[in-house]
């Protein structure tokens, strides 16, 4: 495939692991913030090409994984109300939540429909005028201007039984909370490329001017990945930390203009729940007052019960960069991708199905 | 879950379009890139284009990498 080939292209990628080792003297540590690249890095085996000198982490970039508990458990309320159609992205499905999960519920006779696209769930709510059909919008600033858009398309066309119970977090405040912790001392960040093709690598900014920390916008192909590494341990071993963009084919700094406009049209930013960070202020997005009538959160009334966090379950560290899979005591025997106990051993991009599907090395 | 992969787009149709990927035709949405022609690549993202991906700097890149591999040699 075009634009894909080549940038698994295995001279090429050779040649960059071998000026990464020639050029890296100082110990770096690098967090690939998003659940893709960990996917890349995994799936390719990147962390063993690398030297001992760059460390690599794992940041919380998979939105499956930081969907909060309580957040889960309203979307699980909401497929037991009668009338109520759930469009969810197939992830979801298997997440377990304080008492159940969406697989759970739909096994009991829940109308929870699979979608690829809101385009799908749009169709849905079309073809059942007489239910509601809520879509779980989960999902970083990739897939939040998609939702805007549903959104804007159900208006123009008069759908009222269509609403969205909004999950969306935005990634850079996340990276502000994370380093304002202290709890994680990062040199580099790989930073989201599908994300920041909507945001750009403005956003970025923050974290090379105020934390000094480096930012490559990476793409999700192995060369991809390398290269950006490469960039890093050139801005670091100078000492010159600054945004650039690896991702160049995909990303501009200003991002897509277009899609900005129909998610600022739409939403505003709210506080949000992330698992393992607990509420971080400005980090969601829920719908503004204009578009609240398609607010599933204000449509229903729900009571999702008290929230129960899963028992042994470390997932909330992994996305922190503080702990690996390795750490967790249930790590391939209690907790596998046949019977998860975390959304981080459900979702194709958290840390746990990436250890167990790719080795532990 | 930030997936997207290149498509291209074949035909173009208010707001939707006509698009391959991997040798299999679907049809899109291109509410989010209004500036797409017919012929470029796009990246497409649970149903949408979220981006028009931009030929002369995937070249760019390429070109330098490889020159850099050679200067490795
Ligand atoms: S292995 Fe399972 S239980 Fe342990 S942190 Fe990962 S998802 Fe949670």
């Amino acid at each position: 495939m075009k634009f894909v080939d080549e940038f698994r292209d295995v001279e090429l990628a050779r040649a960059v692991v071998s000026r990464i080792h020639r050029k890296s003297s100082r110990h770096i540590r690098l967090m690939e913030f998003c659940g893709g690249h960990t996917v890349t890095i995994m799936k390719h085996g990147i962390r063993q090409l690398l030297p001992p000198t760059v460390e690599m982490l794992s940041g919380p970039g998979c939105p499956v994984c930081v969907t909060a508990n309580q957040d889960l458990d309203r979307a699980i309320a909401l497929a037991r109300e009668p009338g109520v159609i759930i469009a969810t992205f197939g992830d979801m499905l298997k997440v377990p939540g304080s008492h159940s999960s969406l697989q759970r519920v739909r096994a009991d006779g829940a109308d929870i429909r699979i979608v690829y696209s809101t385009l799908d769930a749009l169709h849905i709510a079309r073809q059942n005028r007489d239910k509601s059909v809520v879509f779980i919008g989960i999902g970083f600033e990739t897939t939040a201007p998609t939702i805007a858009a549903s959104i804007l398309e159900a208006e123009e066309e008069g759908i009222t039984n269509y609403h969205v119970l909004s999950l969306h977090k935005l990634c850079p405040p996340v990276i502000k909370a994370l380093l304002d912790s202290g709890e994680v001392r990062l040199d580099g960040l790989i930073c989201p490329g599908h994300v920041s093709a909507i945001i750009g690598s403005r956003p970025w900014e923050f974290v090379a001017r105020d934390y000094g920390i480096g930012c490559v916008v990476s793409g999700f192909e192995p060369l991809d990945v390398l290269q950006s590494v490469e960039m890093l341990v050139d801005q670091l071993e100078r000492g010159e930390p600054r945004v650039e963009i690896a991702y160049r084919r995909g990303v501009r700094p200003e991002g897509n203009l277009r899609a900005q406009e129909l998610m600022n049209a739409i939403f505003e930013p709210s506080a949000a729940n992330w698992r393992g960070m607990g509420v971080v202020p400005g980090s969601g997005l829920k719908l503004n007052k204009r578009y609240q009538r398609f607010d599933a959160q204000l449509a229903f009334e729900i009571d999702p019960g008290p929230t129960v966090e899963p028992k042994g379950c470390i997932c909330g560290d992994i996305l922190r960069g503080v702990k690996t899979p390795l750490d967790c005591k249930l790590f391939r025997g209690a907790c596998t991708p046949e019977h998860p106990v975390g959304p981080c051993m459900v979702s194709s991009e958290g840390s746990c199905a990436g250890y167990y599907h790719y080795g532990t090395v | 879950m930030c997936l997207a992969i290149p498509a291209l787009v074949k035909s173009i149709e208010g707001n939707e379009a006509e698009a391959e990927l991997g040798g299999v035709s679907r049809r899109i949405s291109i509410v989010l890139t209004p500036e797409v022609r017919v012929g470029d690549y796009v990246l497409l993202h649970t149903g949408y284009a979220i981006n028009v991906i931009d030929e002369e700097e995937a070249e760019e890149t390429l070109k330098l990498l490889t020159e850099m591999a050679s200067l490795e040699g």
